[in-house]
């Protein structure tokens, strides 16, 4: 059974429908990527996946659980799913060690210690442990973005949802970003990508979903999608991102 | 004419000796503030909570309450106060009285103020809260209300320079505070009317320099290294 099921999504913000039902579903230790052009609910996907934003109608399972069941304990169901911001939100109060213990401790239960431990090894996963005691605006882009990957990660999740987390930062600081996500990949995390950084999708990604219009339109694993698209959109799509992007990897 | 040097130099002896009571008086002034700020500051909180978080429902009955305490003059707020428990055969004593208009009208006053900082915090504080499984409240005050105080020092230093001085206006249901006593010297020696007042004044200089400087203090040792505090919100240094 797949860790994450996603069937037949709608969801529409004030008369306009945004997801147009939605389905496709995630293997445990599988990498996928989303990619479509702005405003075709990818993030609005993803908020629906773990009720940030709750779907109209469809249904979502994590690991057997229906995370849209109305009944669902929807803080637990969440906090096994970790979710990466395309603007970070980390908690500007606290220095990126507190920021990456604080579900673990208020969330989990765990004792500060084990915590504060768990925490600089997060830290350290994502090379920032000599950045441990620095407050979110004491950090780049970059370094802010992977204190975040680093609290995503020390929830222990079953799965990450990244929406865009590359789109804020600096040319320069996309590397080091990308750098820590590869390597999770590597690691069998669970990952569901919304970017535009074609490099990462194809050397990473274990199949790609082009959205378009609140539908998906084709998916597919990168060597199809890329070298020989069946939708004539997709084709598009990927033609004109290259073009503005060119190839990153 | 207070200028000429003999009324000077009886005026300055006369309140010399009358320092130890007008001192006193002062002393009632603190309690006063104290009492009404830690009133305002709880219940202050609690309706700018219910008017960001608290639904249409409480929401509205929150704004509904701050309108009020902040439209009704504070001598009036007093006497209903004072008054107003005696009509139900319940004696209340000056202070508690003016603990209650005063402590009241300043939470309204303070939840507009913190509603404020409240309504500053990026919505993104909350989102990641709630994606990692925290609950509403949790978040609120785990995240957002630490977030929402440090904002809030600059305004409430404001407010505490505004109701030092409302503590004065207790004396019209007759706390026996520094204003009240001065009545007392002035009574006695009127010509001595000026001297007096603006000793009183020199007085309220001292309490809210203190205060000022006291607020100032905190919010620099609370203040999040690398993020200024800006009018009613934050941004990046």
């Amino acid at each position: 059974m797949s860790l994450l099921i996603v069937k037949d999504i709608h969801k529409a913000y004030g008369g306009i429908e945004v997801l147009k039902g939605v389905s496709f579903s995630l293997e445990q230790g599988e990498t996928k990527v989303v990619i479509g052009p702005s405003g075709t609910g990818k993030s609005t996907l993803l908020r629906c996946i773990n009720r940030l934003s709750p779907p109209d109608s469809g249904h979502v399972w994590l690991d057997g659980v229906e995370v849209t069941d109305p009944k669902a304990n929807i803080n637990a169901l969440r906090a096994e799913m970790g979710f990466v911001f395309q603007s970070f939100n980390l908690f500007s109060h606290l220095t990126a060690l507190r920021n990456v213990r604080i579900g673990p401790i208020k969330v989990k239960g765990m004792n500060k210690d084990a915590a504060t431990k768990l925490a600089m090894e997060e830290l350290e996963r994502v090379g920032l442990s000599d950045r441990a005691d620095a407050y979110p605006a004491q950090l780049s882009g970059g370094q802010k973005q992977r204190v975040s990957i680093a609290r995503a990660l020390a929830m222990s999740p079953k799965l990450i949802l990244f929406d865009e987390p590359t789109s804020a930062l600096d040319p320069e600081l996309i590397g080091e970003v990308l750098t820590v996500m590869i390597n999770l990949a590597k690691e069998g995390m669970t990952m569901l990508v919304v970017t535009h950084e074609m490099g990462f999708a194809r050397s990473v990604a274990d199949e790609i979903i082009f959205m378009e219009n609140g539908v998906i339109v084709e998916q597919g694993t990168p060597g199809e999608m890329f070298s020989n698209p069946k939708n004539k959109r997709t084709g598009e799509f990927l033609h004109k991102i290259n073009e503005l992007y060119g190839e990153t990897d | 004419m207070f200028l000429q040097r003999e009324v000077l130099i009886t005026g300055i002896a006369v309140i010399a000796q009358s320092m130890p009571m007008l001192l006193r008086g002062v002393r009632i002034n603190i309690e006063l503030l104290f009492a009404l700020l830690v009133l305002g500051l709880l219940v202050g909180t609690l309706v700018a909570l219910l008017q960001v978080y608290g639904g249409r429902f409480f929401g509205t009955l929150a704004s509904g309450y701050a309108w009020i305490f902040r439209s009704i003059p504070a001598i009036v707020l007093l006497f209903l106060f004072y008054f107003g428990p005696s009509e139900f055969g319940v004696d209340i004593p000056p202070f508690f009285a003016a603990v209650l208009a005063l402590g009241l009208r300043s939470s309204a006053y303070q939840s507009q103020i913190f509603r404020g900082a409240l309504q500053a915090i990026p919505h993104g504080q909350m989102m990641a809260a709630r994606s990692m499984g925290m609950t509403r409240i949790r978040a609120i005050f785990l995240i957002i209300i630490p977030q929402a105080l440090r904002i809030s020092i600059a305004g409430w230093s404001n407010e505490f320079s505004s109701v030092v001085k409302d503590t004065t206006l207790a004396y019209v249901v007759g706390l026996n505070e520094v204003l009240r006593r001065v009545r007392i010297i002035t009574d006695r020696h009127y010509d001595l009317a000026m001297l007096a007042y603006l000793t009183v004044a020199l007085i309220f200089l001292l309490l809210t320099y203190t205060g000022n400087w006291g607020l100032g203090r905190l919010e620099k040792r609370l203040r999040i290294p690398g993020l200024q505090m800006m009018r009613g919100g934050t941004r990046e240094a």
